[in-house]
């Protein structure tokens, strides 16, 4: 009789663990003891060496031709950030997806969350957005990548995100408005591949080092060069392709811009 | 045995706390409806294939099929207020643009391409007659937001569903009302706006023609010279428009001559000059409803077309199979008169049995019908 109890109790045990278990997935987790913190990614844009201002600054391009930007866009996703052993932390890919505006300062400053407390030393992002979301149904296309989003950039004829807009006036045009359009996409295809413009891009901070810690959340000051689009392998004249969108030509745009990051400085905290 | 009935109750009385306490726990789980959307079971056809479309991401039920049918026909959709979905897609021609070789959106403003039927769109691999759209649940914004159909943003549109709910609103419906029926609750968001399309679409499938009966065993559903026709099909035509959706979802240059635009086609989604001038091989089913034909209808009878494709220029339109480096190798077996080789009588059994194909009871199923929102001209 004793016997039968005791292993009564042994199961009613093990069934309590069981309930407990998989109750744990919805309860509110555990107090963290500070194993993570937050660290924050700016995107600051720059004209080489002059801040960059939308519609009143005029700019000249390593093609001599003088122009201002009235758009400046580009998608960041999949972070990864990256410690001084080699090892690295990729956010969880729900939460990585950034639409940074020029004309929204709140749209500029990255806030990650539940970082793993560490010693961070680079960083490493996608310019776009990565190939799956960009064939996947409706439930995967949230927040900035939805289709519903007034500021989304996105392709619905062909159907995936531009991943970098940047448009403005030269008068080196000769178009009835002046404008240019550079509204680079293209993920490489589904049933056919297709070119792929997703370029990853790789910050070291040189030496310099973001902490986080419960307490500490460092910022992270990145400059992007505007004037990079146009000056790079490829040296990109407004008046010559005032329009690259979905063309072959868009790849000399794209392999240009991956080259428009840098670190400026990181604020400890 | 007494002890064992109290170990028994404390078990059970523990695990009860526990389990309520686990509730608890989710707060974010919403409260259920009294009255929850009622599910829908969508089943193939038994001679179909297994759909494209994954279901398990969007799950049907009534009143989320309801409600993609009054967005498909709602003018809401467009910036002028009166086009929607079914202007251009209309049941009686199996959801294309009757008589029109191409569509009037907004303004009257015209298109650049032969509206195709929106119909089995379960087995599509890719939409559109360039491809360029890889899931259905991203269909609907690419006619939208085209500046010649319905010219109109997707955030936009939301607004207004939202709107509709509000005193002062001119629309004949309340969509958040609608939302609610088919979600739980009256948000409106691209998701569920995008998904009951969706399930709408997912329910229109063509499967009951007579060829459907024939295939299905009953002999007398075709007559001598349909099922000669069919004999036909099977030889000089089914290796491109193949099994049971009559497509083979490939895109090809059937050697239609350039259009007034140079439309290219295919090779503007795959910058792939190999691309050129290819068009998607579209489905056959209610063929004989959907005149006018080609990616730019620019022929208005399946004697136009089989003449086109027979190469022989019996018809007014004099068309010429055009050689060019990506015509497909179909059409250019012998080198010396590209074109398959169809003979008049041959191609009066075609038409007949092409019209087997036609499937009234898809085209007139009241549940796919206009509920009162849309306009069609």
């Amino acid at each position: 009789m004793k016997f039968s109890i005791r292993i009564f109790l042994a199961s009613i045990c093990a069934v309590f663990a069981m309930v407990l278990v998989s109750c744990d997935n919805n309860m509110a987790p555990l107090e963290p003891q500070a194993s993570t913190g937050s660290l924050k990614l700016e995107f600051d844009n720059v004209v080489g060496d002059r801040d960059l201002k939308l519609d009143t600054d005029f700019y000249t391009n390593a093609a001599g031709e003088r122009f201002n930007i009235t758009a400046f866009n580009y998608y960041i996703s999949n972070i990864k950030l990256i410690k001084s052993d080699g090892s690295s932390f990729t956010l969880p890919q729900d939460s990585s997806y950034f639409l940074v505006r020029e004309n929204d300062i709140a749209s500029q400053v990255l806030d990650l969350k539940n970082i793993p407390v560490g010693e961070y030393t680079g960083v490493e992002f996608m310019v776009g957005v990565d190939s799956l979301r960009s064939v996947s149904d409706a439930s995967n296309r949230k927040g900035v990548l939805d289709p519903g989003y007034s500021e989304v950039m996105y392709w619905s004829w062909n159907s995936g995100y531009i991943f970098m807009k940047m448009e403005g006036t030269s008068e080196s045009i000769n178009t009835a408005n002046g404008k240019y359009y550079f509204h680079i996409g293209l993920f490489g295809g589904l049933e056919k591949a297709t070119l792929n413009n997703i370029k990853t891009v790789r910050v070291d901070f040189a030496g310099k080092k973001a902490s986080v810690t419960g307490t500490m959340a460092p910022q992270v000051h990145l400059l992007a060069d505007a004037m990079k689009v146009m000056n790079g392998s490829t040296v990109v004249s407004v008046a010559a392709t005032p329009v690259v969108m979905a063309s072959d030509y868009s790849k000399n745009v794209a392999d240009n811009y991956i080259n428009m990051f840098s670190l400026d400085h990181i604020h400890a905290n | 045995m007494k002890r064992k009935f109290k170990v028994q109750m404390l078990f059970w009385g523990l695990l009860a706390l526990v389990v309520a306490s686990c509730k608890s726990g989710t707060g974010d789980s919403p409260e259920p409806e009294p009255t929850g959307p009622t599910p829908l079971t969508w089943s193939k056809p038994s001679h179909f294939p297994d759909p494209v479309y994954d279901l398990s991401k969007n799950t049907m039920t009534e009143e989320g099929v309801e409600l993609g049918r009054f967005l498909f026909y709602d003018g809401i959709l467009s910036r002028t207020g009166n086009i929607g979905c079914g202007t251009c897609h209309q049941p009686a021609a199996a959801f294309t643009h009757h008589g029109h070789d191409l569509s009037h959106g907004v303004d009257d403003r015209v298109g650049v391409r032969n509206s195709p039927s929106v119909q089995n769109l379960a087995w599509n691999t890719s939409f559109f007659w360039d491809g360029g759209v890889h899931h259905l649940d991203l269909v609907p914004p690419a006619p939208i937001e085209n500046p010649v159909e319905m010219d109109e943003t997707l955030s936009n549109i939301l607004e207004k569903l939202r709107n509709t709910g509000k005193a002062g609103s001119n629309s004949k419906v309340n969509y958040p009302k609608l939302f609610q029926k088919a979600y739980g609750t009256e948000e409106i968001n691209s998701e569920r706006m995008l998904k009951a399309m969706s399930q709408f679409m997912m329910t229109l499938v063509s499967a009951t023609s007579r060829y459907d009966y024939y295939v299905q065993g009953d002999q007398n559903a075709l007559n001598s010279q349909e099922k000669e026709g069919l004999s036909i099909f099977q030889q000089k035509c089914a290796s491109c428009h193949t099994g049971t959706l009559f497509t083979d979802h490939s895109f090809r240059n059937n050697g239609l001559s350039p259009n007034r635009i140079d439309d290219k086609g295919r090779s503007a989604i795959t910058l792939d000059v190999t691309d050129d001038y290819k068009f998607k091989v579209p489905s056959l089913r209610n063929v004989g409803l959907t005149a006018p034909y080609m990616h730019d209808g620019r022929f208005y009878s399946l004697e136009e077309v089989l003449d086109h494709y027979a190469n022989n220029q019996n018809s007014s339109k004099l068309s010429v199979i055009e050689v060019s480096p990506t015509l497909d190798p179909l059409l250019l077996q012998d080198p010396s008169r590209p074109g398959i080789r169809i003979s008049t009588a041959e191609k009066l059994a075609l038409i007949a049995f092409l019209r087997t194909l036609n499937d009234e009871q898809f085209t007139k199923d009241p549940r796919h019908a206009d509920p009162g929102v849309g306009n069609a001209f």
